[in-house]
């Protein structure tokens, strides 16, 4: 029941957050404020006893994410630009109905769901017992979530890590040619007109 | 760059740089037994590096991991997983099959474990100090007051807050 509560004050902890991130337009502490929504998010996630991903969401989302974005923001002005006037109910029907369909249908597909921590539902009963047994019998480490990862599924997590690879080469690809034609194009500036400050960002 | 002259942020970071460090590798090394592996430590052990390059510079940071150094580190972890795989073949077994790797079976997971989650701890770590590099070398490069070509007129009204990056 505690954890139940604890639970809930820290989704309406987020909804606040995520509140105060759509009303901000200064750019500065909305990079603040998703990494708050990671921290409470991990907060979350160490409620529902899933260190782990609590840990990922902490290191990942909180730390690395927010000065990765501080990074970036060095390109951005520091304001996101006003709003345009409301243009009346019209303008938005399309978006609303989208998302209370939306809405709807991810409420409707949870009711289906079977209740957190129910040892009978459906992913608890096919391998899960074999590794949770064998984890600790045969392979001799007790942190579950390892093994799963490493070994069990060590086919997904080999993927994972191809996946950050390329995701890391392709940022480094852009970054690095958009630097070569802009410092090319700089020179060409300096020796045609001698003329500086091409607005490019 | 403005930081490396706060005492503060200069003496904070000097005695948390090490520290960081060792509690990456236990994260690395001790997921077997606690919460943790490659991904935490990886993104943990990079922090370390990217504050040390906040407070005293992209350019001290870049003398401390070179470019060619994140690029061996986010190829080398794939390389190792990967290797860890072919072993396994090697060794009369499946890609990936742990069992084969020592004359017992468990033991055979732990050394196959280990070493995946180095892998991926290397992958990690690389690809976070080279992404943060990259973005602040290319502000570096555009935005310093100055600079040929940088604070690019009145379309980036928050040009200079690239200077504290």
């Amino acid at each position: 029941m505690a954890g139940l509560l604890t639970n809930l004050l820290l989704l309406a902890l987020l909804v606040f957050i995520l509140v105060l991130v759509i009303r901000t337009r200064k750019l500065f502490p909305v990079v603040v404020l998703a990494g708050a929504y990671s921290l409470v998010s991990a907060a979350m996630f160490v409620n529902l006893d899933a260190v782990d991903v609590a840990f990922t969401e902490a290191a990942v989302g909180a730390g690395i994410s927010t000065v990765l974005f501080l990074a970036a923001m060095a390109y951005l002005p520091g304001a996101e630009k006003e709003p345009p006037e409301a243009r009346g109910v019209m303008h938005i029907l399309p978006a609303l109905v989208i998302c209370i369909v939306a809405g709807m249908l991810l409420v409707v597909a949870a009711i289906e769901l079977p209740p957190v921590g129910d040892p009978t539902a459906p992913p608890h009963v096919h391998v899960a017992p074999r590794y949770l047994e064998e984890s600790g019998s045969f392979l001799h480490i007790p942190n579950v979530v390892t093994t799963v990862l490493a070994s069990y599924r060590g086919f997904d997590t080999f993927g994972e890590t191809v996946v950050v690879f390329t995701a890391g080469l392709g940022v480094l690809v852009l970054l690095a040619g958009k630097t070569r034609t802009a410092w090319r194009r700089r020179d060409q500036d300096a020796d045609s007109s001698g003329v500086q400050g091409h607005g490019d960002a | 760059m403005a930081m490396r002259d706060n005492p503060i942020l200069r003496v904070t970071a000097k005695i948390l740089f090490a520290p960081i460090i060792v509690f990456g590798l236990y994260v690395q090394f001790h997921g077997d037994y606690g919460p943790g592996g490659g991904f935490q430590a990886g993104v943990i052990i990079a922090a370390a590096f990217i504050l040390h390059a906040l407070i005293f510079g992209l350019e001290a940071g870049r003398r401390l991991v070179p470019g060619w150094a994140n690029l061996a580190m986010l190829a080398g972890g794939v390389i190792v997983y990967g290797a860890v795989g072919v072993a396994g073949m090697m060794l009369d077994g499946l890609f990936l099959d742990y069992n084969v790797l020592s004359y017992d079976a468990s033991k055979g997971q732990h050394y196959g474990i280990i070493l995946v989650e180095f892998g991926v701890g290397l992958t990690v770590t690389g690809v976070m100090l080279a992404l943060f590099h990259a973005f602040a070398g290319f502000a570096e490069a555009h935005y310093r007051p100055g600079a040929a070509g940088g604070a690019a007129g009145g379309a980036a009204g928050g040009a200079d807050d690239g200077e504290g990056v």
